[in-house]
C-alpha cells in the first residue's frame, strides 16, 4: 500500500506523476533530455543511458526503476537482456566498450556520494576517449536516478513483481521517450 | 577544480550553464517544489532541502539554500543552523519535525520511510500532499547534491557571497533567475 492516497493501479513512478502533474512535467522532461534525445546512434546512446539508469536504480535496489528502465536498455539492445544483467552483477566484465566501464564506475561512485568521483576516474574515463558532456550526463544520470529511486520507494508506491509487466513499458519509453504526446 | 570544463560560475550554476538542456527541467523542478503553491511555506520548504543537503554534506547546496530559508525567515540564520544541527529541539512546529524525520529517511533510501513515520506527519496535521512534496524535495536534492559534487563544482567559503545570492533567489526564484537573461560571468553567486 502507497504511503499516501495515489492514483490506483498506476505502477511506479506513473502514479506520483499522476498525483502530483507539476512536478511530473520537469522530472519527465529530464528524463527526455538525459535519456532519450541522444537516440540510437550517438556514442554514449540510449542504450547506453538507460543501461546506466538500470545500474543505479539496481544498486539503489529500486524495483520498478531498475526494471522499468532495463527493459527499455534489453529493446534497444535488440532484444537481448543478458547485457543488462552482466552490467548489474559485475559491469567490468560485461560486453561493454572500456569507455562505457569507466562511465559506470563513476555512475557507482555517484550513486553512494557525489563526493566519491576522484580525479583518477574522470582521469580513466577521458583516457577512454569520454568528453566532458559524457561525464556531465553520466554523473547527471546517476544522480537524477538517486532522486527517481527514492521518489519511488519513499512513497512506497505499487511495483509489480511480473516481469512481463515492465517489457511494454521498456518499449514505449525506448521508442517514444518520457514526454507524453499533447492532448488534441 | 571541476573535474569537467565549467564555466566560472559557483556550485550548479557551473553544470546548468554548460547545460541548457538538462538545466530547464532542474529549475522547473525546484521552482514548483520550493516556490510554487503550497501549504508548506516557503522558508520549511527551503529548511528541508538545506537539511538534507547537509546530511549529503554539500556545501554548495546546503550554504545557498539556508541562506535562501534565512531570507524567508527575515534573516534569521539561527533557526538554518538550528534545524541543521539538530531539528527536534530546533523551533519549528510539530508538523515540520515530522516531515524533517521523513526526509532525513529518504535521505538514507526510500524504503527507509516507514508507515509510522507517514502516521506520526498525519497526526500533525499534514497532508498527503505535504508528504508528498517532502519525499519529493529530500529525492530531488540527492539528487541537486551529488550533480554539484559529483562534478567537483568550484563551492565558494564566502558566506556573504551566499547572503546576497540567497536574498536573490528568495525574492525572484529560480526559473527567473537561473533561464532568464545569463549573469556575466564571475559576478555574484
Amino acid at each position: 500500500m502507497p504511503h499516501i492516497q495515489l492514483p490506483e493501479n498506476l505502477p511506479g513512478i506513473s502514479a506520483g506523476f499522476a498525483f502530483r502533474p507539476e512536478t511530473a512535467a520537469p522530472m519527465r522532461a529530464l528524463a527526455h533530455a538525459l535519456l532519450y534525445t541522444a537516440g540510437r546512434e550517438t556514442d554514449l546512446s540510449s542504450r547506453d543511458r538507460e543501461l546506466i539508469a538500470a545500474f543505479v536504480s539496481s544498486r539503489n535496489e529500486c524495483r520498478f526503476c531498475k526494471m522499468s528502465h532495463g527493459a527499455a536498455a534489453t529493446h534497444l539492445n535488440g532484444g537481448d537482456s543478458s547485457l543488462l544483467a552482466a552490467v548489474c552483477s559485475d559491469f567490468q566484465n560485461a560486453d561493454v566498450s572500456a569507455k562505457m566501464k569507466a562511465l559506470l564506475a563513476i555512475a557507482a561512485a555517484v550513486q553512494i556520494d557525489g563526493k566519491n568521483v576522484t580525479t583518477e576516474l574522470v582521469a580513466k574515463a577521458r583516457e577512454e576517449g569520454a568528453s566532458d558532456l559524457e561525464i556531465h550526463d553520466t554523473v547527471l544520470i546517476a544522480a537524477a536516478f538517486s532522486m527517481y529511486n527514492r521518489y519511488v520507494d519513499g512513497l512506497a508506491t505499487m511495483q509489480p513483481q511480473d516481469e512481463n509487466a515492465y517489457r511494454e513499458m521498456g518499449v514505449r519509453l525506448a521508442e517514444n521517450g518520457y514526454i507524453p504526446p499533447a492532448k488534441p | 577544480m571541476p573535474h569537467i570544463d565549467l564555466p566560472n560560475l559557483p556550485g550548479i550554476r557551473g553544470p546548468m550553464s554548460f547545460r541548457p538542456e538538462t538545466a530547464r527541467p532542474l529549475n522547473q523542478l525546484a521552482e514548483v517544489l520550493l516556490r510554487g503553491e503550497s501549504t508548506l511555506s516557503r522558508a520549511d520548504r527551503e529548511l528541508i532541502a538545506t537539511y538534507v543537503s547537509s546530511q549529503n554534506n554539500c556545501h554548495y547546496c546546503q550554504s545557498i539554500h539556508g541562506a535562501i530559508a534565512a531570507a524567508h525567515l527575515g534573516g534569521d540564520e539561527e533557526l538554518v543552523r538550528a534545524v541543521k544541527a539538530d531539528f527536534e529541539n530546533a523551533t519549528v512546529t510539530p508538523k515540520i519535525k515530522s516531515l524533517l524525520t521523513i526526509a532525513g529517511k529518504v535521505q538514507k533510501g526510500g524504503k527507509n520511510v516507514l508507515e509510522e513515520d507517514i502516521q506520526a506527519a498525519r497526526k500533525e496535521g499534514a497532508t498527503d500532499l505535504e508528504i508528498h512534496d517532502t519525499v519529493l524535495i529530500a529525492a530531488a536534492f540527492c539528487m541537486f547534491n551529488r550533480y554539484v559534487d559529483g562534478l567537483g563544482t568550484w563551492q565558494p567559503q564566502d558566506e556573504a557571497m551566499y547572503r546576497d545570492r540567497g536574498k536573490m533567489v528568495a525574492e525572484k526564484g529560480y526559473v527567473a533567475l537561473n533561464l532568464g537573461t545569463p549573469a556575466p560571468i564571475g559576478q555574484g553567486v
